[in-house]
């Protein structure tokens, strides 16, 4: 599981109401990836 | 020393199909498709009936309480109540012939120009307003300007056309040809959250039966951005609304934090006057002109009504205990710390069960959530869920973790606690406060004992913290009252 994403580089979009963007980047630094860029919107 | 209550509630909602073009997401798609896309939406937008007969718009201004939404059959657009009136228990909601003159009304520097014959019909719409004299709107709105004077300003000096029942009716001008903050959309969005704003504090001293004068403060909680360019968004709206209300005893300021302003604009108003630092104390929101349309394509796409064409303002009146009106808990108060983290479990933990714990109560025990009150008929055809329900169901799912509702009950909780969204998406506007008016008069009533009021903060927004925000409180019912 913490390799799943070992040497891949990440861009999350996170939304407000529904998972936030720095939930996601922690969820992906811990399978291994390097967040390159996070950030959250709001839509409503 | 006396507990705070929140004695009054007043809400506005102004319909301005006209100004959904000059909305952000609008006015940015219109000049990269121009024509062919005005048109659609110009297809697309109610009358001032069918807003008026909107389900959601009535719960708004008090005529139906939310829960009334359940039996309504969705589409609530195809559902419109008969005989639905414009007057609401707790405010109205007002016409863009009506709100183009009050904006004249509220225009001290000369930045609206009325064409000459659309003028007087704006003047003539506001014959016999409760709140402003025949005197004090003909000398601002009578005299209107040729109709090519403000052709040569849209043409050369980036003045905005303003547009009612689709004819040029007047434009908006800048005040400054190099400061970005005094642009004329930016000053347009501050005039409207001014007089809208206004409307909604107009409202709350009638319901309140206070004259203008016995307000002491006023707290701006809306998310214009007043200033020039030396200080973008460091002015306040609160003193400029209660100068057009008469408020000539009170001062003020704006709290901002994006949606939750009211919620902390409330919690200062209720800790000032719990310390006798002020006795009455108004909160006033006004409307949110940039997020007019903000999904209007996902609506033109479903082939229904843009129903992001109205204005929401709210105006509370906090004042010391009367013994009949439900007390704010300051004891209550639910924080979303900088470390608290920002998954939605994890805020919600810290706005609803960290203060409940505190109070010695069960999440059960709260008789009605007020969560943010989007209406879901706004956001779910344009793809943005559900937000009250999904809120909802992160609370019913804290209260099945902690064992104190079975993982079954969890969608008769949501029934019961909860309650359909309804309000415009105008981002403070549908931060829970929608509901205050109907939780104190049905804490009043002795239909419920209590609410909690929680709304959440985009502060990543602003591109200066990942972090997001949030404030919560509970009213009760007043321990004095028989």
């Amino acid at each position: 599981m913490d390799t799943m994403f070992e040497g891949k580089r990440v861009i999350i979009f996170g939304e407000r109401d529904g998972v936030p963007g720095p939930a996601i980047a922690e969820c992906m630094k811990a399978a291994g990836a390097e967040v390159v860029y996070t950030v959250t919107e709001c839509f409503v | 020393m006396p507990e705070p209550i929140i004695k009054t509630c007043a809400y506005v909602l102004v319909h301005v199909p006209g100004f959904v073009r000059h909305g952000s997401k609008p006015s940015r798609d219109l000049a990269a498709s121009g024509e062919p896309l005005l048109e659609a939406l110009e297809g697309h937008l109610r009358s001032f009936e069918e807003a008026v007969a909107y389900p959601p718009n009535q719960v708004f201004i008090g005529n139906l309480h939310p829960d009334r939404l359940n039996g309504i059959e969705q589409p609530w657009y195809g559902h419109p109540l008969k005989g639905a009136s414009r007057s609401g228990l707790y405010g109205e909601i007002v016409p863009e012939e009506e709100f183009i003159g009050l904006m004249k009304l509220a225009d001290d520097f000369d930045l609206l120009w009325l064409e000459k014959e659309a003028a007087p019909l704006f003047l003539q719409a506001l014959k016999g307003n409760p709140f402003w004299s025949e005197e004090e709107l003909a000398k601002k709105i009578a005299a209107g300007v040729e109709l090519e004077k403000i052709r040569e300003k849209i043409a050369h000096q980036a003045s905005l056309p303003l547009y009612h029942n689709g004819r040029l009716a007047g434009c908006f001008h800048r005040h400054h040809d190099q400061d970005e903050s005094l642009t004329a959309p930016i000053l347009l969005e501050n005039l409207m959250t001014k007089t809208s704003g206004a409307l909604a504090l107009r409202h709350l001293l009638k319901r309140a039966a206070l004259v203008p004068e016995d307000v002491d403060f006023i707290l701006g909680c809306s998310e214009e951005a007043v200033g020039d360019r030396y200080n973008r968004g460091g002015g306040s709206l609160s003193k400029a609304i209660g100068e057009m209300c008469g408020c000539v005893n009170a001062t003020g300021c704006d709290v901002k934090a994006f949606c939750v302003s009211p919620i902390y604009a409330l919690v200062h108003a209720a800790a000032l006057v719990k310390a006798g630092v002020f006795k009455k104390v108004a909160v006033v929101g006004g409307g949110c002109l940039a997020k007019l349309g903000m999904k209007f394509k996902g609506h033109i796409a479903n082939d229904m009504p843009i129903l992001e064409d109205v204005l929401g303002a709210v105006a509370f009146l906090v004042t010391e205990d009367d013994g009949e009106s439900p007390i704010i808990r300051l004891d209550s108060i639910g924080k979303h710390d900088i470390g608290s983290g920002s998954a939605q479990q994890q805020i919600m933990e810290a706005l609803v069960l960290k203060p409940l714990d505190r109070m010695g109560m069960k999440v059960a025990d709260v008789d009605k959530y007020a969560t943010e009150l989007h209406n879901p008929e706004v956001t779910v055809p344009a793809g943005s869920g559900n937000v009250p329900l999904n809120n909802y169901r992160m609370i019913a799912a804290l209260a099945a973790l902690r064992k104190e509702i079975d993982r079954k009950e969890i969608d008769r909780f949501v029934l019961d606690h909860g309650m359909p969204g309804f309000s415009p998406t105008q981002g403070h506007i549908p931060a829970a406060v929608p509901f205050l008016g109907h939780a104190i008069d049905g804490i009043k009533r002795g239909e419920m004992k209590n609410a909690m009021f929680i709304a959440k903060g985009s502060l990543f927004l602003g591109r200066m913290s990942q972090l997001s925000d949030g404030l919560s409180f509970l009213i009760e019912k007043n321990p004095r009252k028989r």
